[in-house]
């Protein structure tokens, strides 16, 4: 498949997971990366408006940083790398372009005096996107993949601008965050509908706890070579409806405890540590085992 | 055969709770040092002198302890170097393949140390070795002492005059007075990820040394400096950026207590398998094995195999942006302290799987079994090289390595060293 630079076979492929030796090349010609000059220049363009002018934004994507990826086991190496993705990442206008098909709009920032007059709006910050807590957790796995921060950044902003901004917008998109909690809850409901029932009654709703797992891609939560092999199929099957059935299917896996707990704080208890979660059993399990 | 009643009788002069625990877990007994006892967990200090010539005692066969007596040989930093350049030379005497040296005269299977000279013993082969590349950067290393003290940077000849054979100081002093050192090649070039230093810790625990059987604990981990790394000749005496030990790192401003600037040697390999690719990451692998076992050859024929001892090791490997791996040193008492969450379970894990391999069954021990655990017992250690079991196939086959080959080609070596059992060998 590489060989050939065949993107639509490689998105094929990686439907299978990829070998870890060529996850990054996969996703690269599946994504449409491909590091030209032109597109290193962009990059450095890019570092260079970080470091001629600051953003408010910017204090944002430290706080973040410092308080997620830079406390995590896997992630804390690459604490520099993130800062240097999203600190260009805040500043690149091309990003705007995806509110085209995006039912978000970029917030904008008037000229002092002159609110709601179109003619001295800008877009804040330039690429439309205001960073949350967690958002550096978008980018903190690839740094696995890539070394190279012109590349790195390409990848990223793909992966953004194809599947991470429906997580975090209010769409009616299939792959969008309502539409996946939507999925979950009826998943659950379906194939676990006692769970679904008891967990309801002792005040902890399943989505509370799934929410954030689906809003990070999972991201922080499985390890990261699991992690990877998640992100294989969204980008495999180009649309992230697998992490609502993820989501579902960890439930299912920890059904047997989560029915013995009472109370929220002990449902979050059991469903605390993901970390040692295999990815690919638990879905094959939940989605074709039968159940007794 | 005797069957010893009663449970095993333990010491340590090391109060961690990491052995502790382990101890009481398997309901061993505390003793005092001038009691009976079967189990001693001792520093070094003290292996000093159960074996030393005038304080020394006899141990009997129901007596283990945690030190090969003369452990220094591969444990201090100027007799590890003496040791290897020493095992390289007979093998190449006895022509052996394993010690052929490319055009540049450079060993192609053995140079895993980086140059070192002893100091002040050397200092003029060192001075020439230095004139060559005038510009190139060196570590001195105070031969004795640990946690990266006494350890600065050079780059010029005036900032070691000190250890000059000429120097006032020298001739009628006595050695002592001028503390050992030894001086290597600073790498300069090491491996960076994500923009930072690191090396990697790997333990290896070692049964017997004739014959030699060894094992590598699967989870070691690698150490990251806190500040991004640069070989600029103004940050030479900053030591958060060159050295990895954690008691430096710990007093760094961005020292995290949480992961405390540790990775598991599996986020090693996924990353460079991810980003170098499959083949040269198992290189890299089997290489770092490669030069443990080297190691250990190397000293072998020197170490006192005293039956009533084992030893569990601390490597430090530093890798280069070449992917080849180097042998900084040995450590005899790898730190048992825990600096996270994560590094208490390790250790004590650690020394719950040396212990069951060492002490079989965690029963009184008699120092004459054959030292030969079954494979159960060895939890996260894997068996790294047997040498009983390597001999057993045959060690004599025929060499098929054709000189000048890439390192990648295993075949050669791996005959006549005798086939580890790891199958990662080729």
């Amino acid at each position: 498949v590489l060989a050939e630079q065949d993107s639509a076979a490689a998105q094929q492929y990686v439907r299978q997971g990829c070998p870890t030796a060529l996850r990054a090349d996969l996703w690269a010609l599946i994504l449409n990366i491909s590091n030209q000059p032109e597109d290193i220049l962009y990059y450095e363009q890019l570092k260079s408006n970080v470091i001629q002018h600051d953003l408010l934004v910017d204090s944002l994507i430290y706080k973040d940083v410092k308080l997620t990826a830079s406390n995590d086991d896997y992630y804390f190496v690459f604490e520099d790398y993130l800062y240097q993705v999203l600190l260009c990442f805040s500043r690149d206008t091309s990003v705007l372009e995806h509110f085209t098909y995006s039912s978000a709009t970029p917030p904008k920032s008037y000229i002092q005096g002159k609110l709601g007059m179109e003619e001295y709006a800008v877009f804040y910050p330039p690429n439309g996107v205001i960073p949350f807590h967690g958002f550096s957790m978008y980018v903190a796995p690839l740094c696995f993949l890539y070394h190279e921060p012109s590349k790195l950044y390409q990848i990223f902003r793909e992966m953004y601008v194809r599947f991470f901004f429906r997580l975090h917008s209010i769409s009616s998109h299939p792959s969008g965050i309502v539409s996946l909690c939507l999925l979950f809850e009826t998943l659950l409901q379906t194939h676990l509908p006692q769970l679904f029932y008891h967990l309801r009654e002792i005040g902890a709703q399943p989505l509370r706890i799934s929410f954030k797992w689906m809003v990070r891609a999972f991201s922080g939560y499985l390890a990261t070579d699991q992690l990877l092999l998640l992100w294989d199929r969204i980008l495999g099957y180009n649309s992230l409806e697998v992490l609502a059935v993820l989501a579902a299917a960890v439930f299912a896996f920890r059904a047997v405890n989560l029915m013995e707990v009472t109370s929220l704080a002990a449902a979050e208890a059991v469903l605390a540590d993901l970390s040692t979660l295999k990815v690919m059993p638990l879905l094959q399990i939940f989605l074709f085992a039968t159940v007794t | 055969f005797r069957i010893m009643a009663g449970k095993v009788k333990w010491v340590t002069d090391i109060e961690k709770s990491v052995l502790i625990n382990n101890f009481e877990k398997r309901g061993w007994i505390q003793v005092a040092e001038n009691e009976d006892w079967n189990f001693y967990w001792m520093s070094v200090q003290t292996i000093r002198n159960v074996f030393s010539v005038e304080t020394g005692y006899r141990l009997s066969d129901d007596q283990i302890v945690n030190h090969f007596p003369n452990h220094y040989e591969l444990t201090r930093k100027d007799l590890m170097v003496k040791n290897i350049k020493r095992y390289r030379k007979e093998l190449e005497k006895e022509g052996s393949p394993l010690a052929e040296k490319d055009e540049n005269g450079k060993y192609i299977y053995l140079d895993f140390v980086p140059v070192t000279f002893m100091l002040p013993a050397d200092y003029n082969l060192f001075v020439e070795e230095f004139r060559k590349n005038p510009s190139s950067t060196w570590i001195m290393k105070p031969c004795g002492k640990a946690q990266g003290k006494g350890i600065f940077l050079i780059n010029k000849l005036s900032q070691i005059k000190k250890w000059s054979r000429d120097s006032k100081t020298s001739s009628f002093v006595s050695q002592s007075s001028k503390e050992a050192y030894v001086i290597s090649l600073y790498i300069n070039n090491p491996l960076l990820i994500g923009g930072k230093k690191f090396d990697l810790r790997l333990y290896v625990l070692v049964s017997t040394y004739r014959p030699l059987r060894c094992y590598m604990y699967k989870l070691g981990f690698c150490r990251f400096c806190t500040v991004k790394y640069t070989p600029s000749t103004s940050e030479l005496d900053n030591m958060f950026v060159h050295l990895t030990n954690v008691a430096i790192q710990k007093h760094g401003d961005d020292y995290n207590h949480i992961h405390g600037g540790k990775w598991t040697v599996s986020n090693l390999r996924l990353y460079l398998e991810s980003t170098r690719g499959k083949e040269v990451t198992n290189k890299l692998f089997d290489e770092i094995h490669w030069i443990i076992v080297q190691s250990l050859k190397a000293v072998a024929p020197v170490m006192n195999n005293d039956k009533h001892c084992f030893e569990c090791y601390g490597y430090d490997i530093i890798i280069d942006d070449k992917l080849k791996p180097w042998l900084i040193e040995v450590n005899a008492s790898p730190s048992l302290t825990s600096s996270t969450a994560n590094d208490r379970i390790l250790k004590y894990n650690l020394i719950n799987d040396t212990l069951n391999i060492a002490v079989p069954n965690g029963e009184i021990p008699d120092c004459k079994w054959n030292k030969s655990p079954p494979k159960e017992v060895l939890g996260n250690y894997e068996v790294l090289y047997d040498e009983e079991m390597a001999q057993g196939e045959g060690a004599d086959r025929d060499l098929r390595g054709r000189p000048g080959q890439s390192p990648g080609v295993k075949g050669s070596r791996a005959r006549d060293s005798g086939k580890p059992v790891l199958t990662t060998w080729k």
